[in-house]
């Protein structure tokens, strides 16, 4: 409901013409009928029960961002597995399996430069990305990530590029370590760039999204892993692949509970569609990995399951947080419902309770 | 205390946020006070706003909101001017005079059930918060706390990376499409640079927009309510005058005559980096596991086992207690950290 008796779609409550017959003497239409509640705001016609709330016409409070779903979850999705890949491949190469490790910095490399490059893409002014190392701003997880690319970016690139020419060796293996250090950084700071906004699903999910992106940073990387690499080494692969699906699965269904109303948005819509084909992918790719995954062609089927179910989990969340952001009601509800259980000695400050005429106004329109 | 801790930086009270953003000798803190009892809808505002900062036309388009044609706050509109209509219950005349002439002790009669049309109208802006997010979370440093206590976006360093457009709790700051970067209010920094009040409060013809040192706007801003509370208008409120609340305090606040939502203003909104430590935390956690699971990976399959069927299938299945394990303790812990 919105807080005003005009709304877009015209007044609420239909207006009697000339010869409107009063709503009392209407045949079948009891007393006190005649004035009907239609059209919420646009962009409200869900399918669940709406919590009574108001709002300005219908239109969201917060801004969502204008960032592109290809260039900011796209960056989600290759951050994390470029981040979780540069710690198999170090694993991968003190263990000996030396195909793995190499296709994994491979794929680390291609991830960072696909991640750098949709980044500065989704910039206003791309041309001025290099504003981005002006500052060193730690309030700022944007700053932050700015600066762990600088770093991550040329170890990734120094690892590759000495796995593939064999120059080099001892660099290679430094910059290899210094990867799998920044790595898991790169992979979970993503969660605080989206949690530390005033978009719902993201700020309010602030507690359980660094677990999320890191547990499908990780289903990423071992799907790349089962994918490119020889059957005879994935073993690490299918154990990361089982733990990061668990994970993952454990801190989203958390999410859902500690978000309250705002978990719709996670459940409905596009997000809902992308997060429930995640969950089918990724726990598909881990039990197929584990199961069968000696077998090549399994093993590649079950790392393309993985790498399909993370991006699924990114772009869900993404979408599900643009959802959240456009629909005044999971702002307005969940504040409203904090302020109005806060102690009065504490001051809920800015709403003295409605007065009389409110009061009587919400008890007409129930 | 000697010792700043960072959350008093984060949210929370903030005497003076000009001064810890690095100016020293600087002015009082500048602020609005929006009195929306008196605003007439006339827009002179939103028209000394677009003149003076000489901000672009943005689309001309009928909403079909009441007299509101410019929809909201955004790039290229920085003063709004909200129009709400409500129906409400004629107000009853309020306590018959003691010494009534005509029929001592007889009923007022009541227009019971009766409604009239109530019209609101009230000029947004940016509300220059005390802990801005659109400041904190800006990567280039583009946006900057001024020595009036306002926020400003430096055009020429504003590389367009959108972050300050989410962060802001209550939807004011945007990017405009056709040129990338973010624009915003800026309290006319030009104008007080120069002793001049904003062009917005200049052009008010009802004082309905008041400009001033903030401490001197709040002593106002406290009287008038009470002179309303006291001519019967209960439904006054100050919104945004508090320097505990979510934000540490609006540098333009305002006064209200229904719920902040029914203007389009969130009912209590906070500063998202109050939770930035707790954010860090939990992401260092995050990365921490990510690193212990892939090791638990590795261990758990070592190099030249795993080859075979049989032990294949143990790895796998050693691998999924100890995720079953993991899952259980993490969950636990959350649990207990509640």
């Amino acid at each position: 409901m919105t807080g005003s008796d005009v709304t877009r779609d015209g007044p609420r409550g239909e207006r009697p013409g000339r010869e409107a017959v009063p709503a009392a003497l209407q045949p079948g239409k009891p007393p006190g009928t005649g004035r009907r509640r239609k059209g919420k705001g646009r962009g409200e016609q869900l399918m669940v029960p709406r919590a009574e709330f108001r709002s300005y016409y219908g239109r969201p409070v917060v801004k969502a961002p204008a960032w592109q779903a290809r260039d900011i979850a796209g960056y989600f999705f290759t951050g994390g597995l470029a981040g979780a890949g540069s710690v198999l491949a170090a694993g991968a190469g003190l263990t000996g399996r030396h195909a793995t490790a190499k296709a994994m910095k491979v794929s680390s490399l291609a991830a960072i430069s696909l991640s750098t490059a949709a980044l500065i893409h989704d910039l206003g002014r791309p041309e001025r990305f290099a504003n981005m190392l002006r500052v060193i701003k730690p309030t700022s997880p944007m700053s932050v990530g700015s600066w762990l690319l600088a770093g991550y970016g040329p170890a990734a690139g120094a690892a590759a590029g000495s796995a593939l020419t064999g120059l080099l060796p001892r660099a290679g293996r430094a910059a290899t370590g210094v990867a799998a250090m920044l790595g898991p950084a790169v992979a979970a700071y993503t969660a605080v760039l989206a949690a530390d906004t005033a978009v719902p699903a993201w700020h309010d999910a602030h507690r359980e999204l660094p677990y999320v992106f890191t547990a499908s940073a990780t289903a990423a990387a071992a799907g790349m892993a089962l994918t490119l690499a020889p059957a005879r080494e994935n073993g690490p692969a299918r154990n990361a692949a089982l733990l990061a699906a668990a994970g993952e699965a454990v801190a989203v269904r958390l999410m859902k509970r500690r978000t309250g109303i705002v978990a719709e948005t996670y459940e409905q819509g596009r997000g809902g569609r992308l997060l429930r084909a995640a969950e089918r992918l990724t726990a598909g790719g881990a039990l197929g990995a584990a199961l069968l995954g000696r077998h090549r062609a399994a093993a590649v089927a079950s790392g393309l399951a993985l790498l399909a179910g993370s991006a699924c989990t990114r772009f869900g969340i993404f979408h599900a947080g643009i959802a959240s952001a456009e629909d005044p009601r999971y702002t307005v509800v969940p504040q409203r419902e904090r302020l109005d259980s806060r102690p009065p000695e504490h001051g809920n400050g800015r709403s003295e309770r409605p007065g009389r005429h409110d009061r009587n106004e919400r008890k007409a329109q129930a | 205390m000697t010792t700043v801790d960072i959350r008093d930086l984060l949210s929370g009270p903030e005497p003076d946020p000009a001064g810890d953003a690095g100016h020293t000798a600087h002015p009082e803190r500048a602020g609005f006070f929006t009195d929306t009892s008196v605003c007439i809808g006339c827009k002179a505002c939103e028209v000394a706003c677009k003149e003076w900062n000489a901000i672009p036309e943005d689309g001309l388009s009928l909403t079909g909101m009441s007299y509101d044609n410019s929809e909201g706050l955004g790039a290229s509109t920085w003063r709004h001017v909200a129009f709400v209509e409500q129906s409400v219950p004629v107000r009853a005349p309020d306590p018959p005079p003691p010494a009534d002439p005509v029929t001592p002790g007889a009923e007022v009669p009541r227009p019971e059930g009766r409604t009239e049309l109530r019209w609101l109208m009230a000029s947004d802006v940016c509300k220059h918060c005390t802990h801005a997010a659109c400041l904190d979370v800006c990567p280039t440093g583009s946006l900057f706390r001024t020595e009036f206590g306002t926020v400003v976006v430096q055009e020429d360093i504003c590389n367009g990376c959108g972050y300050c457009v989410p962060a802001c709790p209550y939807g004011v700051i945007e990017q405009r499409p056709d040129d990338g970067r973010a624009f915003k209010c800026t309290m006319c920094y030009d104008r007080l640079g120069a002793g001049q009040e904003p062009a917005c409060a200049k052009a008010c013809p009802t004082e309905s927009i008041q400009f001033g040192p903030l401490d001197e706007l709040r002593e106002t801003a406290a009287r008038r309510v009470e002179q309303l509370h006291e001519a019967g208008v209960t439904d006054a409120r100050l919104y945004g005058h508090e320097p505990d609340d979510g934000v540490g305090g609006d540098g333009a606040f305002f006064l209200l005559l229904d719920e902040p939502e029914v203007y389009g203003l969130p009912p209590d909104p906070v500063v998202t980096t109050r939770d930035l430590p707790a954010m860090w935390k939990h992401a260092g956690a995050a990365a921490l596991a990510l690193l212990g699971g892939v090791t638990a990976a590795f261990l758990g399959s070592p190099a030249g086992r795993g080859a075979t069927t049989v032990r294949g299938r143990t790895t796998a299945r050693a691998a999924a207690r100890t995720a079953a394990t993991a899952a259980r303790a993490a969950a636990h812990r959350r649990g207990t950290r509640r």
